[in-house]
């Protein structure tokens, strides 16, 4: 537990300063109003709203990881979606369309996963293939309108509450936290980290790198399902056109914001998770800040960049220096200590 | 005195690299260093050719202080090095890896035919017969080795340092080498070489420096050392002569009561390995021995499943054994280090403890993950039994030297 607010502290800095500078800028932003059995305020917004990018971030993690990237899962977001009001609009109820839903997107990341791991295609290509070809897809199941339902049961996983939470901000959480603990109670996260880092030495120690892949693309599949169901259910429709449009973009940024290397290995879904609430909290608070709106994704640039800089490892090198330095000050001990020299 | 080296030292965050050691070379010698896995060899010749930065402590080369920031200071300084693994390029020509970076130039282009004759020029006195327009990766290691000092003594001129150069050499490749050695030491130079093989210290080198632990142990003259002496500088301890040299026979008195364990029959894969048998019994080492290319690490591969055997059976007591796959024989209780250490061996960013227990793991599969005070448990035993030089067992592989490395690799088979 230590060891992972530790690996988490940055992150959770950022996201704290964040906060206090919107809250500066907006000072309602941290107030919260509790009318008609559900709580609101921008900050529930931003748990919301943040949900499928959270939910991405947690499958892309994984991916990531096994030195991986998955270009498809906007993409998937839109062909589960379609898939899910396709059954719906079917007359076949929530139950069976939250199955397909969740079926397309294991199939989708089953494909993803056997052309990295069967065929040896590379991440960014083999993802990219399902990334162009999927809106097509979603297209096809949707005949190319935006297909609308009425089924109130399906559309409360989007809008609905419980105990007066957005029922999103729940979906998100239970998946991060059932993730994080899949991986660290169970010998998984080693052996995901183990084939990131070295796959032929990993190969050698016995690690079955290969199914062990396909279930990484697969359970990213799984969580852009989820995604794809809550902004579907959200909108009572789904759009083959728009749904998860450029979300990929945004759940990778949340993986790197998080501390995790796009060079794979050691990996933190707490983290990425917090990255894409940093995101949002960015997001809604430029709005709240009532810059005008061609500002806005200048001042989002400026900001990742800052985050991005202040976390890097050459600079992390120079905080455990100065780190270091205090604590040698404190407690002078008779050697001297090692020091970068000119 | 060509180079001495004074009360240098280093450290990595947890280990002392090098502790206050002194080194001196002379012109016209071959001067050996020796020392265990991670004595600090390594980290002692990244100081002189400016991969690392010391801590303390000085290094005069002709006179004058030197601190190299980089191997290309050190190289135009006078210190050229060669590395087990040449670092040169092999889809270059010889001549273009020998002029790399100081072409010569015609109308601002290179002037291929000024190249050739430049680099036979630096080859000559080599005793090299080769076409230098060859593709250097199609030459063999040892003319690749020359190549490389011929550019380093070019390049540097003064101290030619030699990191385990005949690591993968057969013995005339060796006896070529060392007359290029010999001939660079009686124009001059000052040569510093590092080799496992006691046989070729004695052969070629002036002087010997052991180093144990990050700090140098003794400097003698090679010819008044005896070789036990040596062992025993590099081990810290004295040995039983009698002891290490009895003869063991293979086919002594015991050879009844040996079990025998696995058989393998006319085990080989079409343009790999041609079939062989070979038999293991309890408590056998088996060395495999051979030229370069003779097949050795195939016929490894073959054994524990990386390529998969086309012809032959394996058999232990029980009935047959299969092992197409590095998983089926991992299953079948086999364990392999292999060849490339840092491609199959280590997961370098991983921690000691989790690089031995990975292969342990792998086989309970990840529904039953070994608990943590029991990973703890085998990596202390592990690092303490093979003795594993490491700060402590959540250390990254990466961070430790390679012959600690290899050692956590065989820990991972026998937890």
């Amino acid at each position: 537990m230590a060891r992972t607010l530790r690996r988490i502290a940055p992150q959770i800095a950022t996201l704290a300063a964040l906060v206090l500078l919107v809250t500066l800028v907006f000072p309602q932003f941290l107030h919260v109003d509790y009318s008609g059995g559900r709580l609101s305020g921008p900050v529930i917004d931003v748990l919301k709203r943040g949900a499928p990018v959270a939910l991405l971030a947690v499958g892309m993690t994984l991916v990531i990881a096994t030195r991986g990237i998955d270009l498809s899962v906007g993409t998937v977001m839109a062909i589960t979606g379609a898939a899910a009001a396709w059954t719906l609009a079917a007359g076949w109820g929530w139950g069976a369309a939250i199955l397909m839903a969740l079926g397309a997107g294991l199939l989708c990341g089953a494909w993803n996963g056997c052309l990295v791991a069967v065929i040896g295609i590379q991440p960014i290509v083999a993802t990219l293939i399902l990334m162009t070809s999927g809106r097509g897809i979603a297209q096809l199941i949707t005949e190319g309108r935006i297909l609308t339902f009425r089924d109130p049961t399906f559309a409360y996983l989007g809008t609905g509450t419980v105990l007066g939470l957005p029922v999103p901000i729940l979906i998100w959480l239970a998946t991060a936290i059932g993730v994080a603990v899949l991986m660290r109670r169970t010998a998984l996260g080693l052996l995901v980290e183990s084939i990131g880092i070295k796959r032929p030495a990993s190969a050698l120690a016995g690690v079955n790198a290969r199914v062990l892949l396909i279930a990484v693309y697969m359970a990213s599949g799984l969580c852009a399902a989820l995604a794809g169901i809550i902004a579907t259910a959200d909108i009572r429709g789904a759009d083959a056109n728009n749904a998860g449009l450029w979300l990929e973009l945004d759940a990778i940024l949340a993986v790197v914001i998080g501390g995790n290397s796009l060079l794979g290995g050691r990996f933190s879904v707490a983290a990425s998770v917090i990255g894409a609430l940093i995101i949002h909290t960015i997001d809604t608070g430029i709005l709240l800040a009532g810059f005008p709106s061609e500002y806005n994704l200048v001042i989002k640039a400026g900001l990742v960049l800052l985050i991005l800089v202040v976390q890097s490892p050459n600079l992390a090198a120079h905080w455990s220096l100065v780190r270091a330095g205090i604590r040698a000050r404190r407690e002078p001990r008779p050697a001297a200590s090692p020091g970068p020299r000119p | 005195m060509l180079l001495s080296v004074r009360s240098l030292s280093k450290s990595f965050p947890g280990t002392k690299a090098l502790d206050d050691v002194d080194f001196t070379l002379r012109a016209g010698e071959v001067h050996a260093l020796l020392g265990e896995n991670g004595a600090g060899k390594s980290t002692l010749i990244k100081c002189l050719t400016g991969a690392y930065r010391r801590d303390a402590g000085e290094i005069v080369l002709d006179g004058a202080p030197i601190s190299p920031a980089s191997t290309s200071e050190a190289q135009a300084l006078g210190i050229g090095t060669v590395y087990q693994e040449v670092n040169l390029l092999p889809n270059l020509t010889v001549a273009q890896n020998l002029t790399f970076g100081r072409e010569p130039r015609r109308f601002g282009l290179v002037d291929g035919r000024a190249q050739r004759r430049m680099a036979q020029e630096m080859l000559s006195g080599y005793g090299l017969d080769i076409d230098v327009g060859r593709d250097l990766g199609t030459c063999s290691v040892a003319v690749r080795q020359i190549v490389a000092i011929a550019r380093a003594v070019a390049l540097s001129g003064k101290v030619l340092i030699l990191d385990e150069p005949t690591a993968s050499l057969d013995a005339a490749e060796v006896r070529l080498l060392f007359d290029v050695v010999r001939d660079l030491r009686a124009k001059g130079l000052g040569i510093v070489f590092v080799s496992h093989f006691l046989d070729q210290v004695f052969d070629l080198t002036d002087r010997v420096t052991v180093l144990r632990n990050g700090r140098r142990v003794a400097t003698e003259v090679t010819a008044d050392l005896d070789r036990l002496r040596l062992i025993e500088h590099m081990l810290g301890h004295e040995l039983d002569a009698g002891k290490s040299d009895a003869p063991r026979d293979p086919a002594g008195a015991d050879a009844d009561t040996r079990t025998e364990l696995l058989r393998f029959r006319e085990l080989g894969r079409r343009g790999v390995v041609e079939p062989f048998d070979l038999t293991v019994h309890r408590g056998e080492v088996i060395g495999l021995a051979g030229l370069l290319g003779a097949g050795r690490t195939e016929s490894a591969e073959l054994m524990f499943g990386v390529r998969t055997p086309q012809t032959g059976r394996t058999t232990d007591a029980h009935g047959p054994v299969s092992h197409a796959t590095p998983r089926e024989a991992i299953a079948a209780g086999f364990g392999f280090a292999p060849e490339d250490r840092k491609t199959d061996g280590i997961v370098a960013d991983l921690s000691v403890r989790e690089n031995i227990v990975l292969a342990l793991q792998a086989r309970r599969g990840w529904t039953r993950p070994i608990p943590r005070a029991e990973q703890e448990r085998l990596a202390a035993d592990y690092i303490r039994r093979l003795d594993i030089r490491t700060s402590d067992a959540e250390k990254a592989v990466g961070d430790l030297s390679g012959g600690n490395q290899q050692k956590v690799v065989l820990a991972r088979w026998l937890a």
